[in-house]
C-alpha cells in the first residue's frame, strides 16, 4: 500500500512502500464512456445518447452516436466498450434480416429484446462489454424500454439510463418520471414534448458533471409514423 | 438438435476472468446480483415470497425485477444470484417442461423438472454460474418444493431461503411457522420473513412478489412495497 506521505518537506521522496508483484496480461476490454437513456411513453418512445467517444484522458471523437435503428419501431442504444458495441449491432442486424427472410416480418421489440438477452448470454464467459438499452412501440403501439445487463438479464422498463452517467441520471428520472420521494403530488401522464425537453435537460445535468458525457446529444423520437432524430449541441469541454 | 455454445475466455479459468478484468483502467463489468426468497410447504400448498431488487455492483440496476418464473400453471422457479443466468436456464427449463408435455402427453414432475435444472448446472459447474433457484409446483404426488443451485445440489424440503438475505428470512420463518396455519397466516408469515431479510440486508429490497401454489395451480397473492410492510410492523414493533 503507498503511503500518503510520499514527499518530505524538500520535495524528495519520503518513503516507499512495495505492493508485491502484480501480473498485468493484455486486457481484451477498454472503456469508451457514453451515456444511454431511453423513455417509454403512452404512444412513443425516446431513446437518447451523448455523442463522444473517449478512452482514458483522450476524445477519440466528437461525433460517434450509441443509438442504432434496428426496425422501424425499435432503437438500440449500446454503450461500454466501442469494439463489443459494433460488433454486437452487426450480429443483430444480420439476425434481424435472417428473421425477416424466414418469417417474412420484422421483429417486434419484445422479441428483439429476448434475443439480444440469448445474444449476450452465449458469451456469458467471455462477456461483451456492453450496456444496452432498447426502446420501442411494442405490439398495441405503447411505448416500451428494455434494459439489459452486459450478460443478458433483461426486464421491461418505463425508463432507464446506461452508461458512464447512469448513476447521475436514473435518480433524477426516478423523481420526474416515476414521481418518486414526492408526497401529494399529482401523477400526470408524460406528453411526448415535456418528456423530450426532459431528456434534453437530463443530459445537459450529466454533461456538466461527468468527464464521459458531452459534445452533442442524438435523440430519437418512435412513434407510429416513424423515427425522427434530433441533434442538439452540449459541453465539448 | 443444436447444442448451444457458449464464448470462452482464452486461459483455463473462466470464473476469474471477469473478475481479473475489473481491475484493469475504468473497465468494470458488473452483472444484476442479490436476492432473498423464501419457500414453504403447509397444509393448504406452498407459498413462494422473493424480493425485487437487483443490484450490479454497488449500483441498484432495478427496484422491480422479476424473480418469479411462470413455468406453467403448475410450475414456479425462483431466481437468486445472477440475474442472467437464472433467466437463462429457467427460461431454457420452461423450454424443456413445454417439450416433455408434448412429447409425453402428460405435465412433467416437480422432482424431473428440478432434476433437469440440476443437470444443467452440473455441466458448467466451476465455471462461475451462480444460481439458487427453488422449483416449487404441485403434482400428483401433491405440493412439491426442491431447491437447486449452481454446484448441483437439490434438495427436497419443507422450507427453503436463499440469496443473500436468507438468513434473516429463516429466523423469521422459523419462529412464526406451523404447519397447520391458516391461509391468511401464512401470507402474512412470507411477507414477513422477506420485508424483515430486506430491512436488513442491503442487497435485497423493493416490493414482496407472493405466489401462493394450490392444488388448482399457483395464484398470485400480492406485491406488497416493503417499506410499507416494515411501516405497519413497526406500529406494533416498540
Amino acid at each position: 500500500m503507498l503511503s500518503a506521505q510520499n514527499f518530505g518537506e524538500s520535495g524528495k521522496m519520503k518513503e516507499y512502500h512495495y505492493a508485491g508483484p502484480t501480473e498485468h496480461r493484455f486486457s481484451p476490454y477498454a472503456f469508451n464512456g457514453g451515456t444511454v437513456l431511453a423513455v417509454a411513453g403512452e404512444d412513443f418512445a425516446i431513446v437518447a445518447s451523448d455523442t463522444r467517444l473517449s478512452e482514458g484522458y483522450s476524445i477519440h471523437s466528437r461525433d460517434s452516436p450509441k443509438c442504432y435503428k434496428l426496425t422501424d419501431t425499435t432503437v438500440l442504444g449500446c454503450s461500454g466498450f466501442h469494439g463489443d458495441c459494433l460488433t454486437l449491432t452487426k450480429i443483430i442486424d444480420a439476425r434481424l434480416k435472417m428473421y425477416k427472410h424466414s418469417n417474412n416480418k420484422t421483429m417486434t421489440s419484445g422479441a428483439i429484446a429476448a434475443m439480444l438477452s440469448t445474444i449476450l448470454y452465449s458469451r456469458r464467459f467471455f462477456p461483451y462489454y456492453v450496456y444496452n438499452i432498447i426502446g420501442g412501440l411494442d405490439e398495441q403501439g405503447k411505448g416500451a424500454v428494455y434494459s439489459f445487463d452486459p450478460v443478458g438479464s433483461y426486464q421491461r422498463d418505463t425508463y432507464k439510463a446506461g452508461g458512464s452517467a447512469s448513476a447521475m441520471l436514473q435518480p433524477l428520472l426516478d423523481n420526474q418520471i416515476g414521481f418518486k420521494n414526492m408526497e401529494g403530488v399529482e401523477h400526470v401522464p408524460l406528453t411526448k414534448d415535456k418528456a423530450v425537453q426532459l431528456v434534453k435537460d437530463v443530459f445537459v445535468s450529466a454533461a456538466e458533471r461527468d468527464v464521459y458525457t458531452g459534445d452533442a446529444l442524438r435523440i430519437c423520437i418512435v412513434t407510429k409514423e416513424g423515427i425522427e432524430e434530433q441533434n442538439i449541441p452540449l459541453r465539448k469541454d | 438438435t443444436k447444442i448451444q455454445e457458449f464464448a470462452v475466455p482464452v486461459g483455463n479459468e473462466p470464473s476469474g476472468f471477469l473478475r481479473s478484468c475489473n481491475r484493469e483502467e475504468g473497465v468494470r463489468i458488473d452483472l444484476n446480483h442479490g436476492t432473498t426468497t423464501l419457500a414453504f410447504k403447509f397444509r393448504h400448498g406452498v407459498i413462494v415470497a422473493v424480493d425485487s431488487r437487483a443490484s450490479a455492483g454497488n449500483y441498484l440496476a432495478s427496484n422491480d425485477a422479476n424473480k418469479v418464473i411462470e413455468i406453467n400453471p403448475y410450475l414456479l422457479g425462483t431466481m437468486s444470484g445472477s440475474a442472467a443466468d437464472c433467466q437463462y436456464w429457467e427460461r431454457l427449463l420452461a423450454k424443456e417442461c413445454r417439450l416433455y408435455k408434448l412429447r409425453n402427453n402428460h405435465r412433467i414432475s416437480v422432482a424431473a423438472a428440478s432434476k433437469l435444472l440440476c443437470n444443467m448446472m452440473l455441466g458448467y459447474r466451476g465455471m462461475g454460474l451462480s444460481m439458487g433457484s427453488m422449483i416449487c409446483g404441485w403434482d400428483k404426488e401433491g405440493p412439491g418444493l426442491y431447491y437447486v443451485d449452481h454446484n448441483g445440489t437439490r434438495l427436497s424440503g419443507r422450507m427453503f431461503s436463499t440469496g443473500c438475505g436468507n438468513s434473516y428470512a429463516y429466523g423469521v420463518v422459523d419462529s412464526g411457522y406451523k404447519e397447520d396455519m391458516t391461509v391468511e397466516e401464512a401470507y402474512e408469515l412470507g411477507c414477513r420473513g422477506i420485508a424483515h431479510a430486506t430491512h436488513r440486508d442491503a442487497y435485497s429490497g423493493g416490493s414482496v412478489n407472493m405466489y401462493h401454489m394450490r392444488e388448482d395451480g399457483w395464484i398470485k397473492v400480492c406485491k406488497e412495497d416493503v417499506s410499507e410492510l416494515i411501516h405497519r410492523y413497526r406500529e406494533g414493533m416498540f
